[in-house]
């Protein structure tokens, strides 16, 4: 994967740097089903987790895909699947399953445009919803985004750190721009990367309650084979993991799942600013169009305009505190998105502080340019 | 023999589990998970090592009730969940039960991979020609003509055998039983176990309540022993015709072959993989390189 090879710094792809981020992070399990702009995760991995004792496997279909990555996390190994839009659609039926049943992994959708087969292969945020509430039924998730080859790196060790600590999937949304750029990048040296691993049950087989509540309300989680010898279903359960269709225990499962995410806001939440400090004018975004971003608030600055960029690296829970303040402190935000506004319409949702919220949607299947954002900050 | 089953009662069923099961009275599925701990006593596996999984469906309720690693896995998916466990852990024995409808309707297509790709995995399917569990309504093994609650002017489609189905995405090693020769059933389970390779039992089984009803077949009795009338053996059935063979149940081996194993393979490409990485390690340090790791 690399080419220059001087002091970790290397000239990557974004899917090659997820595929290193992913890695980095301990992940030893991928199964995927090909499809583009998502399929040199795939190719590379197939080389690159057999040299570390991993397995890869190409599945039949993406539902296939799915269910092996939530196997073979049971089994006690960190797994990860990609895939685009259409790919997308088939998780959906067990990523719910992973939610319900709290098992960590890690799903990359790498935009293109949509619905159906749409448009192979051009970039677009059009899953942005569909990440947040694309399986059925009330479910925690995480949804991170990249913008940049580095990104795909740090966001993808993320990801598996905070799928591990949460027992939640985690959805990583990259886009067509950014899987296939490549950029020069500083990989860190092993020891500098943080990895988190799931807690193991710290008590003997006769006394592991697989679902019981903590303070953290995220339960420790034995592997298969361990001699735990406990159940997973799909179903509601109580803290034995068995079916249940007592009310109580129906309501605090529901309560525990979707608190467990609320307890680590704080930690999930991740934001960047850039010019903040004294902005009157400023931009929210994330993915690929988060550069474009960047150059036009730089640009706006030499010609005298105040104005900020609030990027989002995770995408849900959405960052609401974090938008809001700065909500407060500014008279208008624009909000580019290749999409219809997926995203402005959660920033319309917690905008209690009379902000004009200026929509930009670029549908055409091509990258919002610095200057299309640029024209919105000098004229409004 | 009462013995046995005082053993397999205490050592293998979830005590602590809310019984009792759903199965309704007279059902299959009792007789299948009978058939199927004996097996895995007989073949004294320790059951830290055992997995089962399952899909949707009346099938789907059985990890629950027995003391092993159980998954109660979505609709028809059973097998994929199995292949990423056996991946990760080979070590384990993983065991996959599924339903007529879940196992070759909305889980079709991963049976034939699973059974194509040769990975090492049993699974289990109960064929009662019915959704049981939703109302009776017709499955990919509801017999032409049949009445079911989406066929009450007969069945217009024609039945899947599964096991012959089996053969032909080639899983290495296939048998039917039947719940009425009980004993049988456990042989063949045993069989499947051991064998190396993607192996598959299907088990004709009654569901009396939805299927058998509706189709004047009769009760759980009633049904169970018309499957000992229709039985035939894998060698008998050979020297029939298929005139003869007509509304038969052919049971025994179907098929057992020796195929490489995927996941044997693998490891070779592991090995394989490892042995480039340390070539090209060694030769970038002769040429004063320094590398650049995952």
């Amino acid at each position: 994967m690399a080419i220059v090879e001087q002091q970790n710094r290397v000239l990557l792809q974004g899917n090659e740097a997820i595929v290193a981020g992913a890695l980095a992070a301990g992940c030893r399990f991928f199964a995927g089903y090909p499809i583009t702009p998502a399929s040199e995760i795939s190719e590379l991995l197939s080389v690159k987790l057999p040299q570390l004792g991993g397995t890869f496997i190409q599945m039949e279909d993406e539902i296939a895909s799915m269910g092996a990555v939530i196997g073979a996390s049971l089994a006690g190994t960190k797994s990860l699947t990609a895939t685009s839009g259409p790919g997308f659609s088939l998780i959906q039926e067990n990523l719910g399953y992973a939610c319900v049943a709290e098992v960590p992994c890690v799903i990359v959708n790498v935009m293109r445009g949509g619905p159906s087969t749409g448009l192979p292969t051009s970039p677009s945020q059009g899953d942005v919803q569909m990440a947040r509430w694309g399986t059925h039924g009330d479910h925690p998730i995480i949804v991170l985004a990249v913008s940049s080859v580095s990104d795909c790196f740090s966001v993808t060790v993320k990801a598996f750190n905070l799928s591990e600590k949460y027992r939640s999937p985690v959805i990583i949304l990259s886009d067509e721009v950014v899987a296939h750029t490549r950029e020069a990048v500083t990989i860190p040296d092993t020891e500098q990367i943080r990895v988190i691993d799931r807690i193991a049950p710290g008590v003997p087989p006769e006394w592991y309650t697989p679902y019981a509540e903590n303070n953290r309300g995220v339960p420790d989680m034995a592997a298969f084979g361990d001699g735990y010898r406990h159940h997973i279903t799909g179903l509601i359960h109580d803290d034995r993991g068995y079916p249940t269709q007592n009310t109580q225990e129906i309501e605090k499962f529901y309560k525990r799942i979707h608190g467990k995410i609320s307890k680590g806001f704080q930690e999930i939440q991740v934001t960047k600013t850039h010019l903040m400090e004294d902005a009157e004018i400023f931009v929210i975004a994330y993915g690929s169009v988060a550069r474009s971003a960047l150059k036009a608030v730089r640009d706006a600055r030499a010609q005298g305009v105040k104005a900020g960029l609030l990027q989002l690296i995770t995408l849900f829970p959405f960052p609401r505190k974090c938008v809001d303040t700065y909500l407060r402190q500014c008279r208008v935000v624009v909000v580019p998105e290749m999409n219809m506004g997926q995203m402005s319409r959660e920033i319309s949702r917690v905008n209690q502080a009379d902000c004009r919220i200026v929509k930009h949607n670029r549908i055409d299947g091509r990258l919002i340019t610095p200057q299309e954002i640029l024209k919105h900050l000098t004229t409004v | 023999m009462l013995e046995r089953a005082e053993i397999i009662r205490k050592e293998y069923l979830r005590h602590d589990k809310k019984f009792p099961h759903v199965w309704c009275p007279g059902c299959g599925n009792g007789i299948v998970m009978g058939a199927l701990l004996r097996g895995i006593h007989v073949l004294n596996l320790s059951k830290d090592e055992v997995v089962l999984a399952s899909g949707i469906g009346c099938s789907g309720r059985m990890p629950t009730y027995v003391d092993f690693n159980t998954i109660h896995t979505t609709h028809g998916r059973a097998l994929t969940f199995s292949t990423g466990i056996k991946l990760a852990k080979p070590e384990l024995t993983v065991i996959t039960v599924m339903g007529d409808g879940d196992a070759t309707a909305i889980g079709g297509n991963h049976f034939i991979h699973a059974a194509r790709r040769n990975i090492d995995l049993t699974a289990i399917i109960i064929n009662n020609s019915t959704y049981g569990m939703t109302g009776g309504q017709y499955s990919p093994t509801t017999p032409f003509g049949s009445q079911s609650t989406t066929s009450i002017y007969g069945h217009v489609e024609h039945a899947f055998s599964i096991a012959e189905l089996a053969v032909t995405a080639g899983a290495s090693f296939v048998a039917r039983g039947t719940v009425y020769h009980a004993t049988h059933l456990e042989e063949m389970i045993q069989k499947a176990i051991k064998a190396k390779g993607f192996s598959v039992v299907e088990v004709i089984s009654n569901c009396h309540v939805q299927h058998g009803r509706r189709n004047k077949l009769g009760g759980a009795v009633e049904m169970i022993t018309s499957f000992k009338k229709n039985a035939v053996t894998v060698g008998k059935a050979a020297k029939m015709s298929p005139e003869e063979l007509e509304g038969k149940i052919t049971i025994g081996v179907l098929t057992n072959v020796k195929k490489p194993l995927s996941t044997e393979q693998y490891q070779r490409v592991i090995a394989e993989a490892r042995q480039n990485v340390e070539k090209n390690a060694s030769e970038k340090e002769k040429n004063g390189i320094k590398r650049y790791e995952e």
